[in-house]
């Protein structure tokens, strides 16, 4: 019999299986990218850096039973009798938190992982990048980058080195043949100190365009904001000198703020050159193609006026013309498949129509789990070509 | 803590040691650890300290620690069933807080050490888990911690499926080993050459053949079989010899496990009762006394809807008591008691029962309707919807949750189904059915423990049926 107590400090196990259990989430996150991309919860995050994202590959399965189909005993207050109601189930959603106060088993279906923005961007963008970049004759833009990679016997304190320094001061206790911690000198410190990196980098301008007129429901309009949303983030991580100009048009086209061109809603019918040309005319004034990327997207349901298709197919093949990539994403209905797919809509029409169909990339978009396909083919890997 | 208050608490513990012996409590010599909510929960989570690396524990802990960071849920104590016994104590703990937990740890120590289920527990398991840590971390480090990690994820899958008496058949095949050793001829370096020449002979002599396959290139096990983690490791066609270990030691590990899943009610039951009268028999000052009496109904108060263990345990003892001390004069004639009998009976009943047969003997119609028990289901997939309050029909109910500690019964039909080495389990159905999109996925991982085709009897809607997986699609007939 006995009371004791000990030095805990080092006990680490739970810890070490708490980060077993992080890998588990971070590798059921990369095989689930295709629905995390376009969650609610991270494309409406609003600034937050992490966010909350079912995963059902951490289930732990085992045999049991069906708890909404047993029969459970509980205990009420001394005045409950048959026929009382005493919980109610959330319908719809599959497994539920069962039943109030009853249901204590029910638990949830799945495992909710709390998910770092930043991290599920690092894996998505892992693989991608500015297709066909070119290095263009003038302002070559150099970025700097720091990096901390050589150690020093002097330095700035904050720099310090506390690892090395321990390891330096244990060392040299041992030379003194006391091998131990403990008395730390001046010749022990050690300082991390940095370099600095030029990078240079090619220009870029990407010009994201979208349509806004009434036939862009609730769906579509999401579809097409998360795409935006992860473009966005993409080329503001990978590249530190990309301009990003926002196009929105229903019959007219305007350039927008970036805040308008994800929360405007708007109506009215469908031109589709209208964008197309205030495009061209945004990179006759600002963007020569001579020392520019450029890279024009737009997403659309394809709906456009039939008297415009023309136009939009020319002014669609002048944009090509001038840039490096144009890349067009056509939404469809909620859950619709490939009925429309041979209609009048305007990716068959671009398809069929176009003459530059080389640094053409069209995509067709019925589901949420189409956007990080529709991503990857936008920006994957494609010949990067070497500068003459 | 000051080491003023740990003295405090050594005397404290000394003291109370002292009152469970004179109450007739008989626990094994119990350490106390103080420590902060990080091992504690760690311990909590892992349910012995020590134990083998798995990312389920990280989750676990992960989950219990967040808890308690928010302020939603705190453990108090945590007790280990060895000998000496080990009860950790939170170190933020007040000093009424750490007593009564000192007093209900040596009520579960009592329990642990007395009751027949706990007979043949491994009182070393401490030192036992971690050698089974240190060869799990041997068999990460030579084959590759994803491969245990992936394969672990399969066993535990169907850990809970073993036999509770499993001890009874390690005695048998202890003996059994011990005969065929003594038959048979001595093992040399040459013996697979021996064998060699036995399938020639059998090659050319079918009859020969016949009588192997009845002799012993078959699973002779006597099936059905209700340890199918057993029946895995045993005879498994795919699984490497570390696979098989690794198998052995989650096996150990729950057989340590399965007393305390069957005895749960009981268990905290017995720990209330006498952390109370303990408590009770300390010489309280009226501020602790108020303090314990708010701890206490915290933890044996009902919660409505729910069942809380503790309490029904907590209340069937005294009802046991108070009908043993003063029996009704049906109960002396017929029963021959003779009263003033409850302590002695409930010392008895701590010793005898598990849960099922604790409620299944002791759970009165005047106890059903002092609780106010009833069973409740869900009714149209809507409402749960309380369906019946006849004493009987709640008690068998209860006791019907309880059975196999809350889990299915499933049990080997045959291993060689299809004469095609072919796993074939049945689950005994008794009126629930299996969640279906997790037994789908559970039979992935008997497949991959198994790695040939298996197959799960079992009912949906009614109607029997049969689940199969192949290791690359799932079927149902």
């Amino acid at each position: 019999m006995s009371i004791q107590r000990n030095d805990w400090s080092l006990q680490r196990k739970g810890i070490i299986d708490q980060e077993r259990h992080k890998d588990r989430v971070k590798e059921a996150i990369r095989k689930n990218l295709g629905s995390i991309v376009s969650n609610e919860a991270i494309i409406l995050s609003d600034g937050k850096r992490t966010v909350k994202v079912p995963i059902r590959a951490l289930d732990e399965y085992k045999f049991r039973f069906n708890y909404q189909k047993a029969k459970h005993v509980g205990q009420g207050d001394g005045k409950t009798r048959v026929g009382d109601v005493i919980g109610r189930e959330s319908r719809g959603t599959g497994g539920g938190t069962g039943a109030g106060q009853a249901g204590q088993e029910a638990g949830t279906d799945y495992y909710e992982a709390e998910v770092n923005i930043d991290e599920i961007a690092a894996l998505i963008f892992e693989d991608l990048q500015l297709p066909y970049l070119q290095e263009k004759a003038k302002k070559a833009v150099q970025s700097r980058k720091t990096q901390f990679n050589e150690i020093r016997r002097t330095g700035v304190i904050a720099n310090l080195d506390k690892r090395r320094m321990i390891l330096e001061n244990i060392r040299r206790n041992a030379r003194e043949g006391n091998p131990r911690f403990g008395d730390i000198k001046k010749e022990d410190l050690r300082f991390k100190t940095w370099e600095e990196v030029m990078r240079y980098e090619s220009n870029a301008v990407v010009i994201a365009m979208i349509d806004v007129s009434g036939s862009m429901g609730e769906f579509k309009k999401y579809i097409a904001r998360s795409f935006y949303f992860w473009m966005v983030r993409f080329l503001r991580t990978k590249y530190d000198n990309v301009d990003i100009v926002f196009i929105s048009h229903h019959t007219e086209a305007k350039e927008v703020s970036e805040e308008q061109f994800f929360t405007q809603g708007e109506s009215g019918g469908t031109v589709v050159s209208s964008a197309y040309q205030l495009a061209l005319d945004i990179i006759k004034q600002r963007y020569k193609p001579s020392d520019w990327n450029i890279y024009p997207f737009h997403f659309s349901d394809g709906d456009n006026y039939y008297s415009d298709n023309e136009e939009a197919v020319r002014l669609a093949d002048e944009l090509i013309s001038t840039c490096n990539l144009f890349g067009y994403g056509e939404i469809g209905e909620e859950g619709s498949s490939s009925y429309r797919r041979s209609s009048g809509a305007l990716l068959s029409i671009f398809s069929d129509r176009l003459h530059h169909k080389d640094r053409f990339v069209g995509v067709r978009i019925d589901d949420k789990e189409d956007v990080y396909p529709a991503l990857k083919q936008f920006f994957g890997t494609r010949g990067v070509e070497t500068p003459a | 803590m000051e080491d003023r208050e740990i003295k405090d608490l050594e005397a404290a513990v000394e003291q109370i040691w002292q009152i469970a012996q004179d109450f007739g409590l008989d626990p094994y010599p119990t350490n106390f650890e103080i420590v902060p909510a990080t091992v504690m929960y760690e311990v909590g989570s892992y349910a012995l300290p020590g134990r083998y690396s798995h990312w389920t524990f990280g989750k676990a802990y992960h989950r219990m620690k967040t808890m308690y960071d928010f302020g939603l849920s705190k453990i108090y104590e945590v007790v280990i069933n060895t000998n000496p016994s080990y009860g950790f104590l939170l170190e933020t703990n007040s000093p009424i807080q750490n007593k009564m937990v000192i007093a209900h740890v040596l009520g579960h120590v009592d329990f642990f050490k007395n009751n027949t289920y706990f007979s043949k527990t491994n009182r070393r398991m401490v030192e036992s888990v971690s050698t089974h840590a240190q060869r799990m971390m041997e068999y990460e480090f030579k084959h590759g911690r994803k491969t245990v990690e992936r394969f672990l994820d399969s066993v535990l899958a169907i850990e809970e499926h073993i036999d509770p008496y499993f001890f009874i058949k390690r005695e048998v095949s202890n003996e059994e080993q011990k005969r065929r050793a003594e038959h048979r001829p001595r093992e040399g370096r040459y013996d697979d050459l021996w064998l060699l020449d036995k399938a020639e002979r059998e090659l050319r002599d079918p009859s020969a053949a016949a009588d192997k396959r009845d002799d012993d290139s078959k699973p002779r096990e006597l099936l059905p079989e209700k340890d199918l983690l057993y029946y895995v490791m045993k005879n498994s066609p795919s699984l490497a010899p570390w696979q098989r270990d690794a198998i052995a030691m989650v096996h150990e590990e729950m057989e340590y496990f399965v007393p305390q899943m069957q005895t749960k009610i009981m268990n905290e039951g017995w720990a209330s009762i006498w952390h109370a009268r303990i408590m009770r028999a300390l010489d309280l000052t009226d501020n602790d006394h108020i303090e314990f009496a708010n701890l206490h109904s915290g933890v044996v108060s009902p919660q409505k809807g729910q069942l809380n263990p503790y309490y029904l345990g907590y209340k069937i003892y005294e009802d046991i008591e108070r009908r043993w001390n003063e029996p009704s004069i049906e109960e002396r004639d017929k029963f021959n008691r003779l009263g003033k009998e409850g302590r002695d009976k409930i010392f008895e009943v701590r010793e005898i029962e598990n849960d099922v047969s604790f409620l299944r003997n002791y759970l009165t119609e005047e106890l059903c309707e002092e609780l106010d028990l009833f069973v409740f289901e869900l009714i149209e997939e809507e409402e749960w919807t309380i369906t019946e309050k006849r004493w009987e029909k709640v008690r068998d109910q209860l006791v019907a949750n309880m059975t196999n500690f809350g889990f299915p019964y499933l049990q080997v039909e045959d291993g060689d189904y299809n004469n095609n080495r072919e796993l074939y389990l049945k689950h005994r159905y008794e009126g629930t059915e299996l969640e279906m999109r997790y037994a789908r996925k559970a039979l992935e991982h008997v497949h991959m423990l198994w790695g040939r085709p298996v197959h799960l009897e079992t009912v949906i809607d009614e109607e029997s049926t049969v689940l199969h997986y192949n290791g690359d699609e799932h079927g149902e007939d």
